[in-house]
């Protein structure tokens, strides 16, 4: 075991330390508890002999003792119980808190780089793991071992032959265990592998469902997920055999141990070695020695995978932040809107160099367009403005200042952008427009709807404003959801602005209106204009040809198409006849 | 639920053995506790040390018996569970293939996906219980009660006390708590969806410095998630503790009354011991009964959404199997006054008309939402027209069998995706058999030769779900590749284009216009550069057709087409020029 995680996971649960351990103490004293209850009920029933031999005080006396451990010992599981589930769900609120802070924390790049789903189910599930197998292990672990250990300390003060057997036999059980769950482990590797297999080909069949019609492919798309499914049929007949095996296996041995008990203790008995009532708690405790062996065993594998959950959320905890903002960045009140870059290089993976020696000049107002085909890094010069990224060397400035001196909310303040991939969340309408700006009023809301074109839109919604976007946003469409993220740039009203691909999935003609309302707002703004439909941009001022991550040429629109080059020929293909 | 058990016929025999099986097993435990009073009331009493072995050796023997009933018992189960999953998945998965894209739209992949895996091995998990425990576990209590009625009846009276309330406490805290394990589950999911917005908006968030907002909105979620799990837990942590009171207290009760019967003769001390040990077999027995509760109340879920798909009868009927003669003389693509609408909204399309000859290119233009691809979702017959009729090759479509009108109509989707396998797999997905040359043919027309020849295994390189490990512009030509390698006499691209540069757009189709003479083609974009040198042109503006002919015709007549126009930079005199 990882003593370093396990380490951390403790200090997670030290703000609650002291529910662990009174967790413990009610362990310790409920299991106690527990094991007595089986010696005083054999006790009761020695007091009953025979006919006419019956010690009705006695008896009474253990009943009441009976009562009241019962009593006590219910409560000391409850409040155990109680105290567990707070040390554990509360630790993991907090590791997922933690988690969750990080991610707006670490750069940019970790996040493009790691798959998404991987890094949501660190964040939900593998703290979950945390809790149920970790904490909820360590008190099943420790309960268990004290039960064994009691249950043997009992056993053999009442008599250590049958204890003995006891102690002998039921090992027999664990290896018996081990035995089913070592060879049913192989084959569940295997079901589970085809039952992956089998989920992937329906993903993947069920997916493109349409396709398989298109092509008329059905037939051989049923034959392919027969074969797997017959895989699928012989493992798992397999798997589910073997692992069944346990239940009946441990019940016989069980039984033996009982066997064994009842014979050797009324052997002892027939000699007067041992009462008939403690041959009944021998009994008890014989079929009760083996749930914590059985339960400490079966905690083993649920601790590893909470061990391997907490390393995966340290992870990401341990991954470094991006660096800090300056001690004393600036803060900047107002911004003209001149941007400078000066020896700029960058590259994503240094094996693959990107920018190289960059420069830029752009003065107040001017409006900048990127062009290039797909893939060519036109974004990237994005990502560097708003230090999404940050360079490898070379500097970029803000009306004189670098940006790398500017406190990160205030620079990225001064852009507004808008991006390809419109992002919405799961919340109204108005929420998503104001989520710039979130105290603005609704008349403010509506004027930016207005500008965007989609007001009209909103309004014929049965809710209207209030209208509650589903989870990814799947009842807007492509450019609806597009102009949402127009109007809640055009709230903010920002110095800057950011272009990027932003009217991709609109139609050419409400593009035209929507271009319209931008170029009021970029009238006296620095502006950033990322686009493949080259009609958008011919009137930049200057235009930034990219191709394979460098600019290669750089100019306005007359300039570049009387340089007669990359731009003239991407330009003119637009217009090729068949 | 019970509808199912249809699949269930082929294992009629091992639903009839596993249950006598685990009924045999159980009854030998049930005689366990009698043997062990018997050897102390007679054998410790006597001090028989002879009767106590010959008992003992009794009691090991049942052992040795039940262990090898269980056994066969969990063989046959294992058996006919995943058999049973096995022909389920196996009949759903034909079913969903047999739904057109009107129930497949509803249902939605993941969902259909989730009822294939999820649900079916939750039904399947069932069959095994139903065989393993469904017979034992109640067996086990009626059996414990009536073993204890037949030691004594007046003590029974105890155990028809307590086996009730041990029942009703297990039913209530189960139904208590589910509520809050649902809202447990509701509450993790908004956990997920949280983060994975932050993800997926990490660059907007950030842009608008919302990162501390956002915070605040997890840890909400978060801490709301933490109290239902702890209100949720407080209420079955009395599980446990009020069901080990309840046996012991009717323990207490037994001991109590028990030793009076002692005193009068009526019983003895043996008996007392195996009425405990009986009672504590009903509780564990009681434990599995609640389990086999929960395990079927999913179940039932389960099959419900199981049957769901199921009944979901496909809207698109093949009304005839016999391939028709096409007539070659006939307009390749006719549509008569065709509307169509979606389920629960409004005309998607509304009285199209319009006749498409044989070798002709149709252009189809119009806004995003105008109906452009689900108008030529028709023609392949993915949806049939409300009203109106689609001719193809001067029949009906729905007068052909499915496979001989698809295998007319090529489509090209506009999400460009393929399957895993090889590139010449995906390319041969319409015409098994093409050959070299075929495959080579369709690769050069769709421009993918290029990069293709580029790549170390060619035509042989593997391709990962979804074709993730090419780039759009690569993956879109991949699919025309697909489309033209069945060799269709009407060819669709519904947008398929839009990742292409233009110079590879006009590439594309110069070589489709000279490569595919007779092949009548309909492009569908919002491009117009792309339609624009098509032999008619249909404008689509809200499910209406606005305007239809060549594109001059269209200039002049049509105010939609000459604005689509105009946003595109192409002016009128550009075009005349």
């Amino acid at each position: 075991m990882n003593k370093q995680t396990v380490k951390r996971i403790l200090k997670y649960a030290s703000p609650y330390k002291g529910s662990l351990m009174m967790a413990m103490i009610y362990a310790l004293l409920y299991v106690v508890l527990t094991l007595t209850v089986p010696v005083l009920i054999g006790k009761a029933i020695d007091h009953a002999i025979e006919r006419g031999n019956v010690d009705f005080a006695a008896i009474g006396q253990f009943l009441l003792m009976i009562a009241v451990t019962v009593a006590a010992c219910s409560v000391f599981q409850w409040l155990m119980g109680l105290c567990i589930n707070k040390v554990s769900y509360f630790t993991v609120r907090d590791i997922r808190r933690e988690a969750f802070e990080k991610l707006n924390r670490v750069p940019l790049s970790y996040i493009d780089s790691h798959p998404h789903g991987d890094l949501i189910s660190r964040i939900v599930n593998d703290s979950d793991a945390v809790g149920d197998g970790l904490l909820q292990g360590i008190t099943q672990l420790f309960s268990g071992l004290v039960m064994i250990i009691c249950t043997l300390g009992f056993m053999v003060m009442m008599n250590v032959y049958i204890a003995l057997i006891v102690v002998i036999l039921t090992p027999l059980s664990l290896f018996f265990a081990a035995f089913v769950s070592r060879i049913s482990q192989k084959q569940f590797k295997k079901q589970s592998g085809t039952q992956g297999e089998l989920s992937s080909f329906a993903e993947e069949y069920i997916g493109q469902q349409k396709l398989v019609k298109a092509f008329g492919y059905e037939e051989e798309a049923c034959e392919g997920f027969d074969e797997i499914n017959q895989r699928l049929k012989e493992c798992g007949q397999k798997s589910q055999f073997y692992s069944s095996l346990a239940n009946p296996g441990t019940r016989f041995v069980n039984s033996i141990v009982t066997v064994a008990v009842t014979i050797v203790g009324a052997v002892s008995a027939v000699s007067g070695g041992i009462t008939v009532g403690q041959i009944s708690a021998f009994i008890t405790y014989a079929n009760q020695y083996t749930k914590p062996f059985n339960e400490v065993t079966g905690v083993i594998p649920q601790l590893q995978a909470a061990l391997a959950g907490a390393g995966r959320v340290f992870e990401l905890l341990d991954e470094p932040d991006q660096t800090p903002d300056d001690a004393d960045a600036l803060v900047p009140v107002s911004c003209a809107g001149q941007i400078s870059a000066e020896n700029v290089y960058f590259s994503y993976t240094p094996e693959k160099k990107l920018i190289e020696d960059f420069h830029l000049n752009v003065k107040a107002g001017q409006c900048i367009a990127i062009v290039g085909p797909t893939g060519c890094g036109k974004t990237t010069l994005i990502n560097l403005l708003m230090r999404f990224y940050d360079v490898d060397s070379g500097d970029i400035q803000i009306d004189g200042s670098s940006i790398y001196h500017i406190k990160r909310d205030s620079l990225r303040s001064m852009f507004g952008m808008v991006l390809q991939e419109s992002w919405l969340y799961h919340a109204s309408i108005r929420d998503n427009v104001a989520y710039g700006k979130p105290d603005a009023t609704l008349e403010e809301v509506r004027q930016a709807c207005k500008e965007a074109y989609i007001d009209r839109f909103i309004q014929r919604l049965p809710d209207g404003y209030d209208t509650i976007i589903s989870e990814g946003g799947t009842n807007l469409s492509a450019g609806q959801r597009q102009l949402l993220c127009i109007a809640r740039v055009m709230l903010c009203d920002p110095p800057m602005l950011i272009l990027d691909e932003a009217t991709g999935s609109i139609d050419t003609r409400t593009e035209l209106k929507v271009q319209r309302a931008f170029n009021k707002m970029m009238q006296g703004r620095t502006s950033f204009i990322v686009a493949h439909r080259l009609s958008t941009i011919k009137e930049a001022d200057i235009i930034l040809v990219m191709k394979d991550g460098n600019i290669i040429e750089q100019g306005s629109h007359d300039e570049l198409i009387s340089r007669n080059g990359f731009y003239c020929k991407l330009y003119n293909s637009q217009f090729a006849p068949t | 639920m019970f509808r199912l058990r249809r699949f269930l016929k082929k294992y009629i025999l091992q639903f009839v053995i596993g249950p006598i099986c685990k009924l045999i097993e159980a009854i030998f435990e049930l005689f366990i506790p009698l043997i062990t009073a018997d050897i102390i009331d007679t054998g410790v009493k006597n001090h028989d040390a002879g009767y106590v072995m010959t008992h003992g050796g009794l009691m090991l023997l049942l052992g040795v018996l039940g262990l090898c009933f269980a056994l066969v018992c969990q063989k046959v189960a294992s058996i006919a569970s995943q058999g049973f999953g096995t022909q389920v998945r196996k009949a759903l998965f034909r079913h969903i293939n047999s739904l057109s894209h009107t129930e497949l739209d509803k249902l939605g992949t993941p969902s259909l996906i989730t009822r294939l895996t999820y649900d079916v091995n939750q039904l399947q998990l069932s069959v095994a219980m139903s065989i393993r425990l469904v017979t034992r576990a109640p067996f086990l209590v009626v059996g414990a009660l009536i073993m204890a009625m037949s030691i004594n009846m007046e003590l029974s009276v105890i155990f028809l006390v307590a086996s009730p309330l041990i029942a009703m406490v297990l039913f209530l805290i189960m139904n208590r708590s589910v509520p809050f394990f649902k809202k447990q589950q509701k509450t993790l999911d908004t956990v997920s969806l949280i983060s994975g917005e932050n993800l997926s908006g990490n660059r907007v968030i950030r842009a608008f410095g919302r990162e501390k907002s956002e915070q605040e909105r997890f840890n909400a979620a978060n801490s709301s998630l933490a109290d239902t799990a702890l209100t949720a837990g407080r209420i079955s942590a009395l599980l446990n503790p009020l069901t080990y009171v309840i046996v012991q207290a009717a323990i207490i009760a037994i001991i109590w009354f028990g030793s009076n019967m002692v005193y009068d003769g009526e019983l003895t001390p043996g008996q007392i011991i195996a009425l405990v040990n009986y009672m504590t077999q009903i509780l564990l027995a009681m434990i599995v009964v609640s389990n086999l509760v929960v395990i079927f109340t999913r179940t039932a879920a389960s099959a419900a959404r199981v049957n769901e798909v199921f009944d979901t009868k496909p809207s698109v009927v093949e009304t005839n199997t016999e391939p028709l003669v096409p007539d070659e003389a006939a307009p390749a693509v006719e549509f008569d006054h065709v509307s169509f609408s979606y389920p629960d909204s409004g005309d998607a399309l509304k009285d199209i008309s319009f006749t498409l000859k044989r070798g002709e290119t149709l252009g189809i233009i119009g806004g995003t939402g105008s109906g452009k691809s689900t108008l030529i979702n028709l023609i392949p017959r993915f949806y049939d027209p409300t009203e109106g009729s689609v001719r193809v090759f001067g029949a009906n479509a729905a007068d052909y069998p499915f496979s001989q009108l698809r295998k007319l109509v090529g489509t090209v989707p506009q999400t460009a995706s393929l399957f895993s396998g090889t590139i010449r797999d995906n390319i041969c997905l319409g015409n098994r058999g093409a050959d070299d040359e075929t495959v080579a043919r369709a690769l050069r027309i769709s421009q993918s030769a290029e990069f293709v020849e580029k790549l170390p295994d060619k035509v042989e390189t593997a391709v990962s779900a979804g074709g993730k490990n090419f780039s759009g512009g690569q993956r879109q030509r991949l699919t025309i590749a697909r489309a033209i390698a069945a060799n269709p006499s009407v060819l669709i691209l519904d947008d398929s284009a839009s990742a292409l540069d233009y110079a590879t757009d006009a590439k594309l189709r110069r070589a489709l216009k000279e490569e595919t003479q007779g092949t009548t083609l309909i492009i569908v974009s919002q491009r117009i550069a792309s339609v624009r040198y098509a032999d008619k042109i249909l404008v689509l503006e809200h499910g209406e057709a606005v305007g239809f002919g060549t594109h001059e015709e269209l200039l002049e007549s049509c105010p939609v087409y000459s604005e689509i126009c105009m946003s595109q930079g192409v002016s009128a005199q550009e075009v005349r020029a």
